[in-house]
């Protein structure tokens, strides 16, 4: 198999000092990470904040260093031959400021053309095909310290396209993109590998639907653990089995969702409160049992709202594997 | 999707060259760019005539005026050349944290099929070109202003020039181990460069002859490779008045010419094993693209 990306067991440990009186600790950010990915594919890494995605990137990019374990991308040892691997590859990371704001647009991506050794007229060339396309071209000449936020990312974006990478990785690419600009980065990426089929990326996200959308295979990745790898219908066709309801109901009464995992065929019960209601995202086992959730609420002077059969998403893959929404898992890492 | 498409990926060859060239007009837009080109030509001129004039004050107070003392060429000349000192040592090291923590592209720079050395030094080298003004408005003012005795047509062109390229690539390569050590830091990182470059401004006989410390101190002096570079810039330009100090009086031009080449070579290559160590071990820590937001 041709593989863009090959890790073995990688792991990466940081240590982190605390104050003085305090002893060293260390934080286990990737244990034991084994992962493929083809030349060609656009694999997707979906997990919350702290899953680990980022430091794995951050290996692959040859940034950090890996504590254990062997990491190859374009078919080179990122620790040993980091030198080998920087030609073949590009990064962009989302959510931030980055850039020479001193700089116009244009100068910023020279710059970095001529870093990669693309000649002076072609990187002008391709400077302006890029831009054009997602939608830049008008601001060419303004310094990019004059930019919106989401007009850098997407500089930033033309940047990590610019060189053409045998191995692109986006690191959570539309964050903090409004939705038209992250539709468009969306369908940005998905030209660009359909335009050279031998061309890999690696994209990590904590949207859903993003994953869903642009990925031929997804890793969920959580507490630094790859819990499953699989195209994101594979990934939905293992809770096929399963039947999932979404219902709204008035306050629980003290019902908590776990009384109700209890019950027999029940998988997962999630529960969000809203203003003055109750969601419950219900998977189970078979239909039948939700004769019995529908008993324990009403026992409880629960009433039902509004009760919907879905097929299911990734999200019900992310909660069947971790016990936890996405978005849960997110701010209990930010907590 | 209709991209123009380039190589695959870059030659090997001149990686050097490309990265110091494309950083050396990185640097040059940072310096020039953050003003109209006027505003930056007046800052150009009035900063070095600035500072020029504090040394001047301060020494006409010391001295009561006393402007046909040796001491006076001794020490315009020191603090003159002394610009390049803190320009690109404290340049080099300072480029790493501002695009570390400022521009926050160092990651993106690293990334790169660059040689990250070259590209360092290259940052140094528009600090070069920058400074270079400074030092010619400070010293053309001395000269024709404040009778700063130096007669183009007595100066040791030759020595000058040897020894000015050799002092540039000797401060080239202490501001590439410098940042190369700044790499390592994160916290404290915006302090060192200053801290070193002020240390050395008191050990390398700048403002004053190594002979003024104390007895126990100025072997520190000695071991400053930047004493021997301004002495022999000083040598260079004012070799007679330069007589009047006899710090470096036992060693001839030529002597003192080869431990400033020894010198040079010897940080040519502590830079590059530093780096190789400090660029090691700050991908061990994740100290590429930390931001401390001090």
């Amino acid at each position: 198999m041709d593989l863009a990306i090959h890790t073995q067991n990688l792991a990466r440990t940081y240590k982190l000092r605390g104050t003085k009186k305090d002893e060293p600790r260390e934080l286990v950010a990737l244990k034991d990470i084994n992962m493929d990915v083809r030349r060609g594919e656009l694999f997707g890494l979906l997990g919350p904040n702290g899953a680990g995605k980022t430091t794995l990137i951050k290996i692959l990019t040859t940034l950090l260093a890996p504590t254990s374990g062997k990491a190859l991308v374009a078919g080179y040892d990122v620790a040993a031959e980091p030198h080998k691997v920087r030609p073949r590859i590009n990064m962009v990371s989302g959510g931030e400021s980055s850039g020479y704001g001193l700089l116009t647009v244009r100068e910023n991506l020279w710059m970095f053309a001529q870093f990669y050794g693309i000649p002076s007229k072609l990187a002008n060339q391709r400077i302006e095909e890029l831009l054009s396309i997602i939608g830049l071209k008008d601001r060419i000449n303004t310094k990019s310290s004059e930019l919106s936020t989401g007009l850098r990312q997407k500089m930033n974006i033309v940047r990590g396209f610019l060189t053409d990478p045998e191995v692109l990785f986006l690191d959570e690419p539309t964050l903090g993109l409004d939705v038209e600009a992250s539709r468009d980065v969306r369908h940005f990426v998905l030209e660009w590998m359909q335009a050279r089929p031998e061309r890999t990326l690696l994209l990590t996200t904590h949207y859903m639907v993003e994953a869903d959308e642009l990925c031929d295979r997804v890793a969920i990745i959580n507490d630094g653990r790859v819990l499953a790898c699989d195209s994101p219908a594979k990934l939905k066709q293992q809770l096929q089995s399963d039947a999932i309801y979404r219902m709204e109901v008035s306050p629980l009464n003290g019902l908590g969702a776990d009384t109700l995992e209890k019950l027999k065929g029940v998988n997962k019960v999630n529960h969000e409160a809203k203003d003055g209601f109750s969601v419950l995202e219900l998977i189970l086992a078979e239909d039948d049992a939700l004769g019995s959730i529908v008993n324990t609420l009403t026992g409880k002077d629960v009433h039902i709202r509004n009760l919907q059969k879905r097929e299911p998403t990734l999200e019900d893959v992310f909660v069947s594997l971790v016990g936890k929404r996405l978005d849960e898992v997110s701010s209990d890492t930010e907590s | 999707m209709q991209v123009s498409t380039p190589e695959s990926h870059p030659a090997e060859h001149g990686i050097w060259t490309r990265t110091m060239r494309v950083a050396a007009w990185l640097g040059w837009q940072i310096e020039s760019n953050w003003a109209d080109p006027m505003i930056f030509l007046i800052y150009s001129v009035v900063k070095p005539l600035s500072s020029a004039a504090i040394l001047v004050v301060m020494y006409s107070v010391i001295t009561n005026g006393e402007f046909n003392n040796p001491l006076f060429p001794y020490i315009y000349l020191g603090n003159a050349f002394y610009i390049y000192v803190a320009a690109m040592l404290n340049g080099i090291a300072w480029s790493v944290i501002e695009d570390r923590e400022q521009y926050r592209m160092l990651k993106y720079i690293y990334v790169a099929p660059i040689h990250v050395p070259s590209y360092l030094l290259g940052r140094g080298f528009a600090k070069f070109v920058f400074s270079s003004l400074a030092v010619f408005i400070i010293i053309a003012v001395g000269v024709i202003f404040l009778q700063v005795p130096l007669d183009l047509s007595l100066v040791d062109w030759p020595l000058f020039l040897v020894s000015l390229v050799l002092g540039l690539v000797l401060l080239a390569m202490m501001g590439l181990t410098l940042g190369s050590i700044i790499l390592n830091l994160v916290n404290n990182a915006n302090f060192v460069g200053e801290a070193v470059a002020g240390a050395l401004f008191l050990f390398s006989g700048a403002i004053f002859p190594l002979d003024v410390l104390p007895t126990w101190l100025q072997p520190v002096g000695f071991v400053v490779p930047i004493s021997y570079w301004l002495e022999l810039l000083r040598r260079a330009l004012v070799g007679p008045l330069a007589a009047n100090f006899p710090t470096f009086n036992a060693f001839s031009n030529l002597e003192l010419l080869g431990i400033l080449a020894g010198l040079t070579a010897l940080f040519t290559v502590l830079g590059f094993v530093v780096f190789r160590y400090c660029d090691h071990q700050a991908r061990e820590k994740g100290y590429i693209d930390r931001v401390s937001n001090f």
